[in-house]
Parts: C-alpha cells; structure tokens; sequence
C-alpha cells in the first residue's frame, strides 16, 4: 500500500477515536442539565469522564499534528479555509476544558453555574461544528487553482453539511447518555437509560438521512456497504439501550461512530478535500502528501508509539472501571 | 492593519501567555514529584502536605496551560498556512510527534495521578507524576526542535517550491535545538523554584505551616540558584551559536551597527538604539565580545555590515530587527533572570538554620521573586522571535510570505480581539484562583478511616 493512504486511513484513525472518545465526553455535557438536578448529581456526571476526558482531547490534536506533517497542504488549506469556525471551536474547547478544572475551585452557586455553562456550550458547539466540518470536506468547498478555499464563512453553512452537524450532534448525544448509563449506578443510571431510549428516536433518523444523502451524491461502494453497517450497529445499540444491556449499547454506538467516520473517509478517498469549482483543483492523497521519507519517517513513529500509547490509554479505563454513584462523591471543598 | 499583522500580533500574544504556564508546568510537575519521592521514601506527612499543596497550584497552572496550547497547534494553519504549505513536510513532523510521545502521555498520567490517590499502588501512583513529568520534557523537545529549524534550518532540500526533510536525525539532533533544550528547561526550573520561593515565603512571614514551607522555601531557592546557572552556561554557549548562524540577531541585541573587535556590552543606554550618538550608557568592556565569541577580543559583526552580507546572499531588503525590542528584551531577559538568582541566594543566607529574618524588604523581595522568571522567559522569546525577523525560516521564508491569503483582515481581527479577550478574562480567573489556594496553605492529613466500603473518592472535581 502507498504510504499516502496509509496516512490517510491513519489520519482516519486518529478522527475516528477522536469521535469516540471525546463524542462520549461532548455527550455527558450536553446532558449536564439534564441529568444534573442539583450540585452532586451534575458533579457525579462530570465525574465519569473526569479522569480521562484531557487524554481523550488528545486525540485531536495529535490528527491536527499529523495531518500538518503527512499532508500539509490539507492542513494548510482546511484550517485556514474554516478559519471562524475553528475559532469558535477553540474558544469552546477552552472554556469546557477549564470549567471541569476550575468549577469546584470556589464554593459560589454562581461560579459553578457559569461553568456549567461553559461545561454545556462547550461541548454542545463543538459536537454540531465538527459534522458541519466534516459534511463541508465531504461535499466539496470552493477551492481554486493555488489550493485556497474562497468560499467564505456563510457558504459552509448548507443544508448537507447543516445535517452533518445534526448527526454529529444526536450520536454524540446518544453515545454520552449511553456512556453514563454504563458508568453510573442508581438513579443516574435510570435516568440515563430511558434518555438514551429517546435520544436513539431522533439519532436513527437523522444518521440514516445523512448517510443516505451521502450514498446517494458519492456513489461510492464500500462507503455505503460501511454506511449500512454504521446504521446496522445503530439500530443495535436501540435494542441493547431497550434490553438495559449497557456494555452492549456502549459497543454498539460506539461502533456506528467508527463505521460511519470509515464510511466518510473511504467515501472521500483519493481525494482529501475536493473542490466545487474544478476537479483539477481538488486536494488529493497524492497532491497534498509530504515527501516519501517524511512519510516513512512519521511510519516508523506510529507504528512504535501507537500501540504503547493505546496500551496506557486503556489500561485507564480499567483503573477507572468502577461505577460511580451519589455517594462517591466527596463533600464540596474536599480537593 | 492588514490580515498579517493582525495574525502577528495574535500569534505573540497567544504564545507569550501560552508560555507563562508552560515553564511552570515543566518546572512544577518534576519538583512536585520529586516532593512526593521524598514522602514515599520517608513517609514523612511534611513531604506528603507539600505534594498537595504544590500539586493543587501545579493543576490550576496546568489547565490552562493544555487549553491555550491547543490554539497553538492549530494556528499555524488558520493564520499562517502559507507557511503551513512551504514547512510542512519539515515542520509538522516534530508537532506530530510531540502530540503523541509526550500530549498523550502528560494528560493520560496527568488524569491518574489527580483521581488515583486512593485507587493505585503509592509507587505506581508516583511514577504517574513522573511520568506526567517526563511528557512535559519531551513535549520541549520536539517543539524546540521545530522551533529551532525556524531559526537555523537543516536536514532539508528545496522541493517544488517548498522545503522538504531530507534528514529527521539533522533536525533532531540541530545544534540549536541542542542549546535552546537545556536553555530552556533550566529556565522552567528556575520559574518553578522561583514559585516555591516566593509562595513559601509568603507563608513563612507570617509564620504560617513552617514545617511545610520552610523546607518548600529552601528547596525551591536552591532550584533557582542551580537552574539559574545551568541557564547562564546554556545562555552563554547559545548565544555563541547564535552569532555563528544568526549574527543579525546578536548585533540587534547589543544594537552595535559597525563591526568591532573588543565590543563592549551595555547594561542600559539612554537615548535612541539606531546607531546615532547615545545620551548615556553603562558599559562593561569587551563583555559581549566574550559573549558572542568566547573571545574578550573577538570581532562581533554589526547591524549594518551584516545588513550589507545579507542583502549580497538574499537581495535587496531590510533584514534588520526592530533593535529597541531586541536590545531591551535581551537585557530585561538577562536583568530578570539575575535578580532572581540574587534574591534566591538572599533567602538561604537569611534563613540559614533557624533564622528568620525581620526585614521586611526581604520578604517583600522573595516573595516577588514570582514573577522574574515568567517575565525573564516572556522576554527570552520575544528577543529570540523578533531577532528573527524578517524570517519565519532564516534565510529561506519571511514573514511577509507566510500569512494565510484565504484569511480576510476582518477574519483575523476577530480571531485578535476573540482570543485576546478571552485569555485576559481567563488570567483573571487564574490569578484568582491562584492566589486563594496559594493563601490557604498545604492541607492537614486526615486520619485513615477503616471503613473501606462507603468511602467516597479521594479526589473528584
């Protein structure tokens, strides 16, 4: 195999346990207000994620990194071209990130109250901005002859891409009632059951037409065969969600978002950011790439580095396994 | 103001505050783990209140050190990926790198040492703030490494209109990175005792926990002292590596515009830097000839006979710095950095065995010792940076080339005042912060309790 497409499907990797695992975080906080009646029960829901959501965060910046160094003139082109987006994502993942630090710094209603917003807002933007990213990759954005996307701001907010952000939204959502309902005991663990139930109501749907949109424009033959898989896996994780199977629900949504960020590069492939204006203007796999030895130099680290940092990554997870209920939480003030 | 300088100014101002908590990171988690070595190795509860303590400011510090960093992973493609296109083969893989040996790394340890303080193993648990530690380090590493090739450019060829890597152990192995690490690290040493210093002093005249900060005081004082020299020796090697590769920025340092064998430094000069007759200035003899060159009679070049080599190697063009910046961030950088070495080596005299001074000025003094440092690093980059220009690669790309054209300046503007305004409202917060929990001083230990079952967690946000 090239190792162009190497870098492409890892960079698909990377995009797609971004989702994964930081979906799940970005769920929790968009169900902070939800779940979370008074101080305990919403610190219990932040508490769920608490130990890994910065590692998860990660994740995304180790895609940005690598696709600044195996396709620069990706990275180049996509994070100038979504220049007010990304700003209004960073700004997001700024305030969301402090607030789970700072919100049980100081004992004021108010001060936790505003961090419950940042913790809401911030994961609530992010989850919809990055489907409206992905859709606008997915359905070509104006991009000229010198690789410069000349579209502005307005013309990335279509319907296609509008629903891209819906679907990122809804399976972020779902995933996060199901993570909560696999992490928590007690009533937390009842509550998030029945919402992922409903939640599951709207995300069918929506992901269904999205991928279906998506298969009609590209025609593209593995990318359906994925897009039905994904949607396969989603309507498993309704039954598993109904059946309170909530290891099982868990694996299922969290397959659907695996299958359908496969679905999408695979769709993509060769290109990596086509252009409405003239296919010849179209970044690709190829015109995009770094040189072979940086390629083959960035090979030699994944494939060193990844499993080890998969290893310790996961090896949280079973440290932090235990559910979490009311009771383990500690007095305010007591960190 | 165009779209480029808007993105200047974001990027100075994003990186200066990105790199106030970056050096406290570094320089706090190692000492932090080296506290809570200590407690695993005597059980003493002293060391373990003290691992508390510093771990608590350690956090505050090192969020927003993580959320201000991810901005700058991704600017470098939002406002300047013309510089994106012509580096990235080069560039981008130290970045990569970095995110994966050492992000992962610090934020995974990171989250088990805050919430396994009753779950893992006393020495597993240790070894996470080591290891939070050494990705800190590492992070350094890589992004000096590219920073370094910015300023000195190796291992690359010129590709189709780009450069391209031609060898990653060059650019690893650059000699600028290999001064600039150790310059630089020491330093976050010296921010981190600094911080021990002046927070443990506070404590100290008031006569608050003596037995936990008095041996902080001590520690953190001899951090300063040790890391403040090994900063003077990297210092001094650089800067003869920097008027070997950029001898503009060296000259733009001492503003001296001819080539003088014997060059004396000026501590400071009052009137105008740009060559014409000086008011005033406090010089020391042949001191930046020993500087530049490890000479006390070596020949350092001048502004405008560089200015005349360059403009023969590269063409017609202004290749000069703005030399007040230059000159004054190299002095202030120095000035800062010295003081608070002085200050450090006041407070071990003063608090020699059970001393305690009645001064208040030198309480006044230790307890200011805080800031030197961040300002002495805030400047250390500021010099390096704009000493740099007009390049963002010496001699390969300049700054004029490297904005992003598909960035309007109404674009950059919000990202400018967006951004600024946000991380001031956050400095606030954080200082805020930092100050109650520097005042409240280090925990009592609480008693084990037996019943094991219905304990909540030791730590939860």
């Amino acid at each position: 195999m090239e190792l162009t497409t190497v870098w492409f499907l890892l960079i698909g990797v990377l995009w797609a346990g971004y989702f994964l695992l930081e979906g799940f975080d970005f769920g929790v906080g968009i169900l902070l207000p939800v779940v979370g009646k008074d101080d305990t029960s919403r610190r219990l829901a932040i508490n769920t994620i608490g130990p890994v959501w910065d590692a998860n965060e990660v994740w995304v910046l180790v895609a940005g990194g690598a696709t600044f160094a195996a396709f620069p003139e990706w990275y180049a082109t996509l994070f100038s071209g979504f220049f007010l987006p990304l700003l209004i994502i960073l700004v997001a993942l700024i305030v969301r990130g402090l607030a789970f630090e700072y919100r049980g710094k100081r004992p004021g209603a108010a001060w936790k109250r505003g961090w419950d917003r940042a913790i809401f807002w911030g994961s609530l933007i992010p989850a919809i901005l990055w489907g409206v990213a992905f859709g606008n990759i997915l359905r070509g954005v104006p991009i000229d002859a010198n690789h410069e996307y000349v579209g502005g701001f307005f013309n990335l907010l279509n319907p296609y891409a509008l629903l891209g952000g819906l679907t990122t939204l809804s399976l972020f959502t779902l995933h996060g009632a199901v993570f909560l309902a696999l992490k928590t005991d007690g009533p937390m663990r009842e509550q998030a059951g029945r919402l992922a139930a409903r939640l599951a109501l709207v995300a069918v749907p929506v992901a269904a037409a999205f991928l279906i949109w998506t298969g009609l424009t590209h025609e593209d033959g593995w990318g359906i065969a994925l897009s039905v898989l994904a949607a396969l896996a989603l309507i498993g994780a309704v039954l598993a969600t109904r059946a309170r199977r909530e290891g099982w629900a868990f694996t299922a949504t969290g397959a659907t978002i695996l299958l359908a960020v496969a679905a999408l590069f695979v769709t993509l492939f060769p290109n990596v950011m086509p252009s409405t204006l003239d296919a010849a203007n179209s970044l690709t796999v190829t015109n995009a790439s770094s040189t072979p030895y940086t390629l083959k130099v960035m090979t030699w680290v994944a494939v060193c580095f990844t499993p080890i940092v998969l290893i310790y990554q996961g090896w949280t997870y079973w440290v932090f396994r235990k559910r979490l209920t009311l009771s383990d939480i500690p007095a305010s003030g007591a960190h | 103001m165009d779209a480029l300088d808007l993105s200047r100014w974001q990027f100075g101002i994003t990186t200066v505050y990105h790199f106030i908590f970056v050096p406290l990171t570094i320089g706090l988690s190692a000492l932090v783990a080296g506290l809570q070595t200590a407690w695993v190795r005597t059980g003493k509860e002293h060391y373990l209140r003290a691992t508390k303590f510093w771990g608590k400011l350690f956090l505050i510090n090192f969020a927003i050190g993580v959320v201000t960093g991810i901005v700058q992973e991704f600017q470098f493609g939002m406002n300047w990926s013309a510089y994106s296109r012509f580096v990235g083969d080069i560039f981008g893989a130290p970045l990569a790198i970095e995110g994966l040996l050492a992000f992962f790394l610090e934020s995974t340890f990171l989250g088990l040492w805050i919430f396994g303080w009753d779950r893992l193993p006393k020495k597993i648990h240790l070894a996470s703030i080591w290891m939070v530690a050494l990705g800190t380090t590492l992070s350094a590493y890589f992004i000096l490494a590219a920073n370094s090739w910015m300023q000195h450019p190796v291992g690359w060829t010129m590709g189709d209109g780009r450069a391209e890597l031609t060898s990653i152990g060059a650019v690893l192995t650059n000699s600028t990175t290999l001064v600039t690490f150790p310059h630089t690290i020491t330093a976050c040493f010296l921010t981190g005792g600094a911080m021990l210093l002046a927070v443990s002093a506070w404590h100290l005249r008031r006569n608050n926990q003596p037995e936990v900060f008095k041996p902080s005081m001590r520690l953190g004082a001899w951090v300063v002292l040790i890391a403040g020299l090994g900063v003077l020796i990297t210092g001094d090697i650089q800067a003869r590596v920097m008027t070997e590769q950029q001898p503009m920025k060296m000259a733009a340092a001492e503003a001296l515009y001819e080539t003088t064998g014997s060059a004396s430094f000026s501590l400071f000069t009052i009137g105008s830097l740009d060559g014409d007759e000086e008011l005033y200035s406090v010089r020391i003899p042949s001191l930046l000839s020993f500087m530049a060159t490890g000479s006390p009679d070596g020949e350092v070049e001048g502004i405008n006979n560089v200015q005349s080599e360059y403009e023969q190697a590269y063409g017609p063009g202004d290749y000069r710095p703005i030399v007040p910046v230059t000159y004054w961030s190299f002095r202030l950088m120095i000035g800062f950095g010295g003081l608070a070495m002085l200050i450090a080596a006041a407070a071990l005299w003063f608090t020699r065995g059970d001393r305690r001074p009645r001064s208040r000025w030198l309480w006044i003094a230790a307890v200011s010792t805080v800031a030197m440092p961040l300002l002495a690093n805030s400047f250390g980059w500021i010099f390096t940076e704009m000493g740099r220009q007009p390049w963002t690669v010496f001699g390969l790309f300049t700054t004029a080339e490297s904005g992003s054209p598909s960035v309007s300046a109404g674009e950059a503007a919000t990202g400018l005042i967006v951004l600024t305004v946000l991380y001031g409202v956050l400095a606030v917060i954080e200082f805020g912060l930092f100050l109650k929990y520097a005042k409240a001083g280090a925990p009592e230990i609480p008693a084990p309790t037996t019943d094991e079952a219905d304990k909540p967690l030791a730590f939860a946000y």
